[in-house]
């Protein structure tokens, strides 16, 4: 608290929960933003304030992740804590939600509360742990939700594994809707998507590679939507995790019409790349769900702009080389994607798919209010968990330069428009570009 | 001996010149190649055929050159077809089965291309049971590889011999029509053939259970059937592919005798297709489950002794013609 205020003027501030987007500046106390002015010139600010000039770029809150994949505990090469909030902060991702499929897994409130310490100590941004939804991920029977809860996790998920077994399901939405715990979950038919290293078509037929229908993401969503239709009363709200497939959108609106407590996430890569993004068996391509069609991407940007989508995660797994370079059947699914996840984001913007109100909304207002945290707007006595970013930078997205200790990006090579020059964590500049200045 | 003897072997000095530098280092895929460049190799091995009916079978194209075999996946035909041909061509011929062999304990692909690369080989043959395998070993090493077959996508050397034999029969391939039958969904030799016989004229057929069949296959620029009968009328070639046991536990097909009954190919089910057809398998057969011995056997019908017969004279084109390409940089 001992900082001096801080002000950032000539900025384009936008915020997405007032859907402003103009000229301001913003006045920073402690931790907290104090002031908010809709126009050209600087608030009244004390004399001893330092100033950013934002020089026009544009300010809004740090972006909310709800799907991150680190390797701490368990498996530190691949990235820890530390080297995912390095990234996160280069990428201008000031609260990031990890996913609990660790090890030991995040079913137990002492591991809740040792990744909340780890990051508390690193000081680079904020990180919340999602607790699994079953013990050891299991499927099986309820991890300790209540107890994770009050130690401070996110939401429950089981990561990548889908909850097979609908009684299980249906009593954790219920149990956890109890306790005002919202709970994730992939849809993911297993059978369908056994053995599955693509998006089954006939481009990947031709590759000879065994690929998941969508149906394996429908029908597993609409079992979700009507467990969640059954147990609503619960309090429970669902999370939909990636929706990858365009044959998801009508069951989602569906459920949205009839008001069932539910948001849907896509990632990054899939408002990005399709199925031919894997060209020659290229494995940084890999995803789960995996990319699919040309169509598929094309809807799922539509739904993200109409907010038929909800969220946009990063889907940040890191894999090291050595569970890359591998034939495309055996190489470890994922890519990393804290550090490229806003430049993806404003490409679409550029692409003119969506105002940016609405493409920064989805990925800071809109996760922030799934955590039910007052992160993700410009406001006063909002944490000030800021980012200034230039739109129009071009960027070329080199892997290696990426702080991430995997360097497993799908975007590796990739021309983006847009470049965070500056990244505030509760009220700390936690990055600054070396291309500002 | 003299070299005026009329009964010694003809001269092979020519095949030293009809072996065209290969377009690509690598042959991975039948897409690599363009109808002409196929036709041009079918040519090659037509020479090799008639040497390797000779005594004296052995030509000295790829002298000095080093030729590793590296099988991950077990294979008697084409491994021993790639060893006889390498010999024959005069090369150094090293055959490798990582599963029996210690190089390959917690090694990965890559890190076996790198060691293989260390020893300075000129042409790397490489099976494997993954889709893409072949591609990720080329991207490792420096030598020419030559990809004997990749899970389920691709077994090209195969598809080309299935081609040199067919046009040895039958005089050509355009407007030949030829009937694909069994487990394609699972069948690189599917792939390749589809692929090189829709791409030098012949019009192709693929036929199975539903189940068998990979997604949209119909846009492979094939006719799909999934009756046996239907499908292989009028054809002029029926190709048999090799039912995989232990695809049968995943609940593709119910038994053994049902597949039979429905798919397997007999003289009775045969007597749809032309009159001259030929039968073809890429082996090895089960018979009694894709194919009835009394057709396998029937050499007035059966092609698949020639079938193993050119496959090595097509591998030493194959070859021979990458190694003309390595003479040239």
């Amino acid at each position: 608290m001992s900082r001096a205020p801080l002000v950032i003027e000539h900025a384009r501030l936008v915020d997405p929960e007032s859907g402003y987007d103009g000229p301001g500046a913003i006045l920073i106390v402690g931790d907290e933003i104090a002031d908010v002015v809709h126009q050209a010139q600087a608030p009244g600010a004390p004399t001893e304030a330092r100033t950013i000039d934002a020089d026009g770029n544009m300010v809004c809150p740090g972006l909310v992740d709800l799907r991150v994949k680190t390797g701490e505990p368990g498996a530190e090469p691949k990235e820890t804590l530390k080297s995912a909030l390095r990234a996160a902060a280069a990428g201008g991702v000031t609260t990031l939600v990890v996913m609990p499929d660790t090890d030991p897994p995040v079913d137990d409130p002492a591991v809740v509360d040792f990744i909340l310490r780890r990051a508390r100590d690193i000081g680079l941004g904020r990180v919340i742990p999602a607790g699994a939804a079953t013990k050891g991920l299991q499927g099986k029977a309820l991890a300790e939700i209540g107890l994770m809860h009050d130690a401070g996790c996110a939401f429950v998920c089981d990561a990548d594994r889908p909850i097979v077994d609908s009684r299980v399901m249906r009593r954790v939405m219920a149990y956890a809707g109890g306790l005002g715990v919202m709970v994730a979950h992939r849809p993911s038919d297993p059978w369908l998507s056994d053995g599955a290293a693509a998006h089954e078509s006939e481009f990947a037929g031709r590759l000879g590679l065994a690929g998941a229908p969508a149906a394996a993401e429908t029908i597993m969503l609409e079992r979700d939507l009507a467990l969640l239709d059954l147990v609503k009363d619960s309090g429970a709200r669902l999370l939909a995790d990636q929706i990858s497939a365009e044959a998801s959108l009508p069951s989602l609106a569906r459920a949205k019409d009839r008001n069932l407590p539910l948001l849907a996430t896509v990632s990054i890569n899939h408002l990005t790349f399709n199925e031919f993004d894997i060209g020659d068996y290229r494995t940084f391509w890999k995803l789960t769900p995996p990319l699919r069609g040309e169509s598929d991407r094309a809807a799922l940007v539509e739904a993200l702009a109409t907010g038929l989508i909800d969220i946009i995660v990063s889907a940040h797994a890191p894999a090291p080389a050595e569970d890359k370079r591998l034939p495309f059947q055996e190489a470890t699914p994922g890519s990393i994607g804290l550090e490229t996840l806003l430049s993806a984001l404003l490409t679409l913007y550029h692409e003119g798919h969506a105002p940016l109100t609405r493409l920064i909304g989805a990925a800071s207002l809109a996760p922030a209010r799934a955590l039910g945290k007052p992160f993700g707007r410009l406001a006063r006595g909002a944490p000030a968990d800021l980012i200034v970013v230039d739109l129009d930078a071009p960027r070329i997205i080199d892997a290696q330069a990426l702080a991430s200790k995997s360097k497993n990006s799908a975007f590796d090579g990739r021309r983006l428009q847009g470049q965070v020059l500056t990244t505030l964590a509760e009220g700390e500049i936690i990055y600054e570009s070396e291309c500002r200045g | 001996m003299s070299s005026g003897n009329p009964l010694d072997p003809p001269d092979f000095d020519d095949l030293r010149h009809l072996a065209q530098p290969f377009p690509r280092r690598h042959l991975l895929s039948v897409l690599d190649l363009d109808p002409l460049q196929v036709a041009a190799l079918l040519d090659l091995a037509d020479r090799f055929v008639v040497l390797n009916r000779q005594a004296k079978k052995k030509v000295d194209l790829l002298k000095g050159r080093t030729l590793i075999n590296i099988f991950f996946e077990a294979s008697t035909r084409t491994q021993s077809s790639f060893e006889l041909a390498g010999k024959r061509l005069g090369a150094d011929v090293v055959n490798m089965s990582p599963r029996t062999s210690s190089i390959t304990k917690g090694e990965t692909l890559v890190d076996t291309a790198v060691t293989l690369n260390a020893m300075q080989p000129d042409i790397l043959v490489i099976r494997h049971a993954a889709s893409g395998a072949a591609s990720l070993l080329s991207q490792k090493v420096g030598c020419s590889v030559v990809n004997a077959g990749d899970g389920a996508h691709e077994h090209p050397s195969q598809a080309l011999l299935d081609a040199l034999s067919l046009r040895r029969a039958f005089g050509r391939l355009d407007g030949l029509t030829v009937a694909i039958c069994g487990d394609i969904l699972h069948s690189r030799v599917a792939r390749s053939n589809v692929a090189l016989l829709t791409m030098m004229g012949a019009r192709v057929r693929v036929v199975g259970p539903p189940t068998l069949m990979p997604a949209q296959v119909a846009r492979w620029g094939v006719e799909v059937s999934h009756d046996l009968r239907e499908g292989i009328a009028g054809a002029d070639v029926v190709m048999m592919l090799r039912l995989q046991f232990e695809r049968m536990q995943g609940a593709l097909a119910p038994s053994l005798r049902e597949y039979f009954r429905l798919y397997g190919l007999d003289r009775e089910k045969l007597a749809a297709a032309a009159p001259h057809v030929r039968v073809m398998h890429p082996g090895p057969m089960n018979r009694g489950v894709e194919i009835d011995s009394d057709v396998a056997d029937d050499l007035e019908v059966s092609l698949i002794q020639d079938q193993v017969e050119m496959g090595v004279a097509m591998r030493m084109a194959i070859l021979a013609s990458l190694a003309a390409r390595l003479d040239n940089r």
